[in-house]
C-alpha cells in the first residue's frame, strides 16, 4: 500500500538541502514508529520517493514524499505520530493513501507549482501592470546552463500566471520533468524587462504548492489524489 | 522562532549553513531566564566531527539534566564563516539559542588531539574572549579545558583558567555547585578559581610556576597559591553502571563522520602496549552491565532514528559480555533495517559467524593491527598479536568467503632496525601467501591487502615517554624502506601500501610532550594563519616552522632527546593512576623486548588501583 506526506518546511529549515531532507525523514520514520517498507537484499532501505526537491533557502507550505507500506496505519494517527517527531519548521499537512499503480508516483506526475517571492527590503515595489507587460511578451529569453553547456531558452509557455499579492509577487509556473522553471529565473528576467537595479538574490522564494494535471486538464495539489486512510 | 545570529546572506553564502543553525533532533532548549549557568560545550574542530564525538554527548546530556543548568554546543566556523565573521566583526555563538559565547558562565573546550590547537585560539577569538587567562576579566566566561590531552595541558596551559583532568562524570558537580556559591556571596573570578584548586581533578594553570635548568629541562613545578594541590588526580568513574548515558543524542541534519548510535560497552583496556596513551590513561578497565547495554541501545535507536548502532570501547573483544551484546543486537534489530557496525574484532569462530551476518563478505574488509611486522618489534611494544594467530585469523576469514585485508602498522617505534621495517610489507605478503594457498576454484579472485603505518609519537603517561623521534626526513625514509620492500614481494601485485604525513607527526611530538613554553609557539603559528592543522589540505608546514623560528623555540628539543630517568616531565604533576615507576619498569622491560601480561592474566600493579574499581578487582569480591 502506498501513501503520500505532505509537508511544510519553513523557518531554519530552509538551510536545509534536499538530500539532507531525504535523511531526515528516513529517521522521523523510524521515531514515528510509521510501518514503511523495506527494499529486499542485503542493505534493505526505505521506499521513498521525493517529488520536485526544494532548492537550499526556499521555504514551501507543499511539499511531498510517497513511501510504501507494509502494513496500514491511519492518516489521523500518521500525521500525529510524525508531528510528534519533527523539529520546528518541520511540519507534516497529510497522509493519504495513494493509487499502486507505478505512474502514481514521482516527478513525472507534477505539471506546476505556486511560488511567492518576497522582496528581502521594503521599497521593491511592482504592480499588476508591471507584470502584466512582463507577460505581454511573446518571448522571454533567458540563458540556461546546462551540464554541458549554456542555451537560451523561451521561458514564456512555462509561466502560467503572475499576479501582486500585497507587495508579494505570485506565480504559477511549470514544474516536474518535462519543463521546470526555478522563480528565481522568472524574477531575474523580470528586473532586467523593467530595468530594476535590484537582483533576483534580493527576494525571498516560498513554494506553496506542488500540483499534478487531472485528465480533464485541471491542475490538482499532489495529496488531492489520494484518499484518508481511515483508523 | 529562534533568531539566527547569522544572516540569511551569508547563510546562503557558506558551505553547509546546516553547520550553524541548530534545532536538531534532541538538542536541548531552556529559557536562559530560568536557568543559573550558562555552558557552552566546544569541540574546536569542523561540527561534522564534533557532532560525532561521544564525550561530547555524554556531558551535554549530563549537564542538561540538572534543571539549573542550560548545556549547548559551539564548534570550529569552517574557514569561509571564519573570514566572514572576522570581518563583519560577528562574535561566535552557540548552536541552541544563537546567543555570542562571551555572555555565557563558562566555556568547556574538549582536547581531542594536538593539531586542534590552533583552534582552541580561533574559538577565543571570534568569541572575543582574551586568549590569555589572565588578561580576563569578570565578565568573561570561565575557559575550562578537558579531555585526553588534559594529561598534557602545559603547552596550552596559559589559554585556559582551569582543566578539567579525568572522566567528566564525577566532579562537574562540585564545580558547578561552587561557581554558584561563588556568586551567592558576590565573589570574584579568582576567589572561584581558588574554590576549584580544591576540588579533585581541577587544575588552574595561574596558580603554579614551572622553572627551568640551564639545559631547558624542567626543575621545579610547584604551587604559588595556597589554595592549589600539589598533584592533581585524573578522574576516573569506578562504578559505570552508575553513571548517565545520552539516551537521547542530539542527531545532526548533515552527514557527520559518526552518523549513528553509539554505545559505549566499557572504558579501558587490559592490554598495556606501550606506545598507546589510551591503554595506560583509562585504567583500570571497567565494564558496562549487559542488560543496561540492552536498554540503551533500544532507547537510542528510538529516540534517535538513527539506522546504524555500533559498539565502542578501545579493545571490544576483550568485553566479557560481548557475545551477549552482539547476538541482542543482531536478534533484535537485523530484521528491522538496523545495520549493526561491528569494532575490529579478533578473528575466532564467533566473530566470523557474526560478521557474516551483518557485513556483505564481498565488500567487507577484515582488519588487524599488528602495529609492528617483526615479533621483535612487537614484543618491545608489548602487543600481543603474533604472526602465527594473523595468518590463522586471515586463513578462517579467507576461507569463509573474506577476500580483503586491513594491516596497520607504526614506524619509527623505539629500538627499530631497518630490519624490523622490512617486515612489515613481508607480514603483509604472507596474509596474500595465505589466500593463494587457497585452491583456485574456492577463492573468490585476487585478494586485497591494504597496509598502513603512521609515525609513531611518544605520549605522556606511557612507557615510551621516555623515547627519542625522528627527524622528518628520517621518517620519510623509513617509509621508502618499506615501499621499497614492498616491491620485493611475491604478491606485490595483491599489496597495496599507505603512509601518514612527516610533518605533522613532528608537530605532534612537540605538543604532546610540550611545556608551558610551547605555548607562544602556537601563539605565533595561529597569529601567522595556521587553522585546522588536522586538516590536510589546510595544514601548512612552512608556517609552523615559521613559527619556531620566530619564537626561537628548538624542535629537537622536544623531539630527539632521549629522556632520562630523573628528568621531571611537564605534566608530572598529574597523577593519572599508573605511576611514573611502572611506567619506566614497562619502558626498561621494552628495552628489553619482555612482554608484559595483560591485567586478567597477571596484575603488573601500575598504580590505577588506587582508584579501587574495574578490573583489578574483577572475581575478587
Ligand atoms: S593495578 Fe593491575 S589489574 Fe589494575 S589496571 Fe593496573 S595492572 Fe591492571
Amino acid at each position: 500500500m502506498k501513501a503520500r506526506i505532505k509537508f511544510r518546511k519553513y523557518g531554519v529549515m530552509k538551510y536545509i538541502g534536499h538530500l539532507d531532507v531525504m535523511r531526515y525523514f528516513q529517521k522521523a520514520m523510524r521515531r514515528a514508529e510509521i510501518p514503511i517498507a523495506f527494499t529486499q537484499g542485503f542493505s534493505p532501505h526505505m521506499i521513498m520517493s521525493f517529488a520536485n526537491p526544494l532548492g537550499v533557502g526556499l521555504t514551501s507550505d507543499g511539499e511531498y514524499f510517497d513511501i510504501e507500506l507494509k502494513e496500514p496505519i491511519s492518516s489521523e494517527d500518521a500525521v500525529r505520530q510524525l508531528n510528534e517527531a519533527m523539529v520546528d519548521g518541520m511540519e507534516v499537512v497529510s497522509f493519504v493513501q495513494i493509487p499502486d499503480e507505478k505512474k502514481a508516483t514521482g516527478m513525472a506526475i507534477i505539471e506546476a507549482a505556486d511560488y511567492l517571492s518576497i522582496p528581502k527590503k521594503e521599497g521593491i515595489l511592482f504592480s499588476n501592470e508591471d507584470l502584466a507587460s512582463f507577460l505581454s511578451q511573446t518571448e522571454i529569453l533567458v540563458l540556461k546552463q546546462t551540464k554541458k553547456s549554456e542555451k537560451e531558452v523561451n521561458i514564456r509557455p512555462w509561466i502560467h500566471k503572475m499576479e501582486m499579492r500585497g507587495n508579494d509577487i505570485f506565480m504559477q509556473v511549470s514544474a516536474g520533468s518535462a519543463a521546470n522553471l526555478k522563480p528565481e529565473l522568472v524574477i531575474k528576467s523580470l528586473l532586467h524587462f523593467l530595468c530594476k537595479k535590484e537582483t533576483e538574490t534580493d527576494f525571498y522564494y516560498h513554494r506553496i504548492e506542488n500540483y499534478a494535471r487531472l485528465e480533464d486538464g485541471k491542475l490538482i495539489p499532489l495529496d488531492g489524489l489520494g484518499t484518508k486512510i481511515e483508523g | 522562532m529562534r533568531k539566527l545570529a547569522l544572516s540569511d546572506e551569508i547563510l546562503l553564502k557558506v558551505e553547509k549553513p546546516a553547520r550553524y543553525i541548530g534545532n536538531e533532533v534532541n538538542s536541548v532548549m531552556k529559557d536562559k531566564e530560568k536557568v543559573d549557568i550558562r555552558f557552552a560545550m566546544c569541540f574546536p574542530d569542523v561540527y561534522e566531527i564534533g557532532m560525532s564525538h561521544l564525550g561530547i554527548q555524554i556531558l551535554y546530556d549530563m549537564f542538561n539534566r540538572r534543571e539549573d543548568v542550560w548545556c549547548e554546543r559551539v564548534y570550529s566556523p569552517w574557514t569561509d564563516l571564519d573570514k566572514i565573521m572576522r570581518e563583519e566583526k560577528i562574535p561566535l555563538f552557540a548552536l541552541e539559542s544563537q546567543d555570542p559565547i562571551k555572555e555565557f558562565d563558562f566555556l568547556g573546550i574538549t582536547l581531542q588531539y594536538e593539531m586542534c590547537y590552533t583552534n582552541i585560539l580561533q574559538i577565543l577569538d571570534l568569541s572575543q574572549i582574551p586568549l590569555f587567562a589572565k588578561d580576563r576579566s569578570e565578565e568573561d566566561p570561565i575557559v575550562i579545558g578537558g579531555g585526553p590531552c588534559a594529561v598534557n595541558p602545559e603547552p596550552i596551559a596559559d589559554f585556559f583558567d582551569l582543566f578539567y583532568v579525568g572522566e567528566g562524570e564525577t566532579q562537574y558537580d562540585a564545580l558547578l555547585e561552587a561557581y554558584k556559591e561563588n556568586r551567592r556571596c558576590g565573589g570574584s573570578r579568582k576567589d572561584f578559581l581558588q574554590m576549584a584548586a580544591k576540588i579533585e581533578g581541577i587544575y588552574v594553570p595561574q596558580f603554579y610556576d614551572a622553572v627551568y635548568n640551564e639545559d631547558g629541562t624542567l626543575k621545579s613545578f610547584v604551587p604559588n597559591d595556597p589554595h592549589a594541590k600539589e598533584k592533581i588526580r585524573r578522574q576516573v568513574v569506578v562504578d559505570m553502571d552508575k553513571v548517565s548515558y545520552p539516551t537521547k543524542p542530539v542527531v545532526p541534519f548533515i552527514k557527520v563522520t559518526q552518523d549513528r548510535v553509539v554505545l559505549e560497552v566499557m572504558r579501558g583496556c587490559i592490554r598495556g602496549c606501550r606506545f598507546c596513551q589510551a591503554g595506560m590513561i583509562y585504567r583500570p578497565t571497567r565494564e558496562k552491565n549487559l542488560e543496561t547495554l540492552k536498554k540503551y541501545a533500544s532507547e537510542m535507536l528510538k529516540s534517535t532514528g538513527h539506522e546504524e548502532i555500533s559498539l565502542s570501547s578501545l579493545s571490544s573483544s576483550d568485553f566479557s559480555e560481548l557475545k551477549g551484546i552482539v547476538t541482542y543486537l543482531i536478534d533484535e534489530f537485523k530484521g528491522k533495517g538496523i545495520n549493526i557496525s561491528l569494532p575490529s574484532l579478533r578473528i575466532d569462530a564467533f566473530s566470523l559467524d557474526v560478521m557474516s551476518k551483518v557485513q556483505d563478505i564481498r565488500k567487507s574488509s577484515l582488519t588487524f593491527a599488528p602495529e609492528a611486522g617483526s615479533q621483535r618489534m612487537r614484543n618491545v611494544i608489548n602487543k600481543g598479536l603474533t604472526e602465527e594467530m594473523i595468518l590463522e585469523g586471515a586463513g578462517k576469514a579467507f576461507e569463509g568467503g573474506w577476500n580483503k585485508v586491513k594491516l596497520y602498522f607504526m614506524l619509527g617505534l623505539p629500538t627499530e632496525t631497518e630490519e624490523d621495517m622490512k617486515e612489515i610489507p613481508r607480514l603483509a605478503d604472507k596474509v596474500a601467501r595465505r589466500y593463494y594457498e587457497i585452491p583456485k576454484d574456492k577463492r573468490n579472485g585476487k585478494c586485497q591487502i591494504t597496509f598502513s603505518t603512521s609515525f609513531f609519537i611518544p605520549k605522556p603517561f606511557t612507557p615510551f615517554q621516555w623515547a627519542k623521534m625522528y627527524t622528518m626526513d628520517e621518517y620519510i625514509h623509513r617509509a621508502h624502506v618499506v615501499n621499497q620492500e614492498m616491491k620485493e614481494q611475491l604478491n606485490r601485485k595483491s599489496l597495496k601500501y599507505n603512509w601518514h604525513e612527516a610533518d605533522v607527526t613532528v608537530l605532534e611530538g612537540v605538543f604532546a610532550r610540550g611545556d608551558r613554553r610551547t605555548s607562544k609557539v602556537l601563539l605565533e603559528a595561529y597569529r601567522l594563519g595556521c587553522l585546522f592543522d588536522s586538516w590536510s589540505e589546510q595544514f601548512d608546514n612552512k608556517k609552523w616552522m615559521q613559527a619556531f623560528e620566530n619564537t626561537g623555540t628548538d624542535i629537537a628539543f622536544y623531539t630527539m632527546r632521549e629522556r632520562g630517568k630523573k628528568e621531571l616531565f611537564p605534566w608530572d604533576f598529574i597523577d593519572a593512576g599508573v605511576t611514573k615507576s611502572f611506567l619506566y619498569r614497562e619502558w626498561e622491560r621494552a628495552m628489553r623486548g619482555e612482554v608484559t601480561p595483560n591485567c586478567r592474566e597477571k596484575c603488573s600493579a601500575c598504580g590505577a588501583m588506587c582508584y579501587e574499581g574495574g578490573v583489578c578487582f574483577e572475581g575478587k569480591n
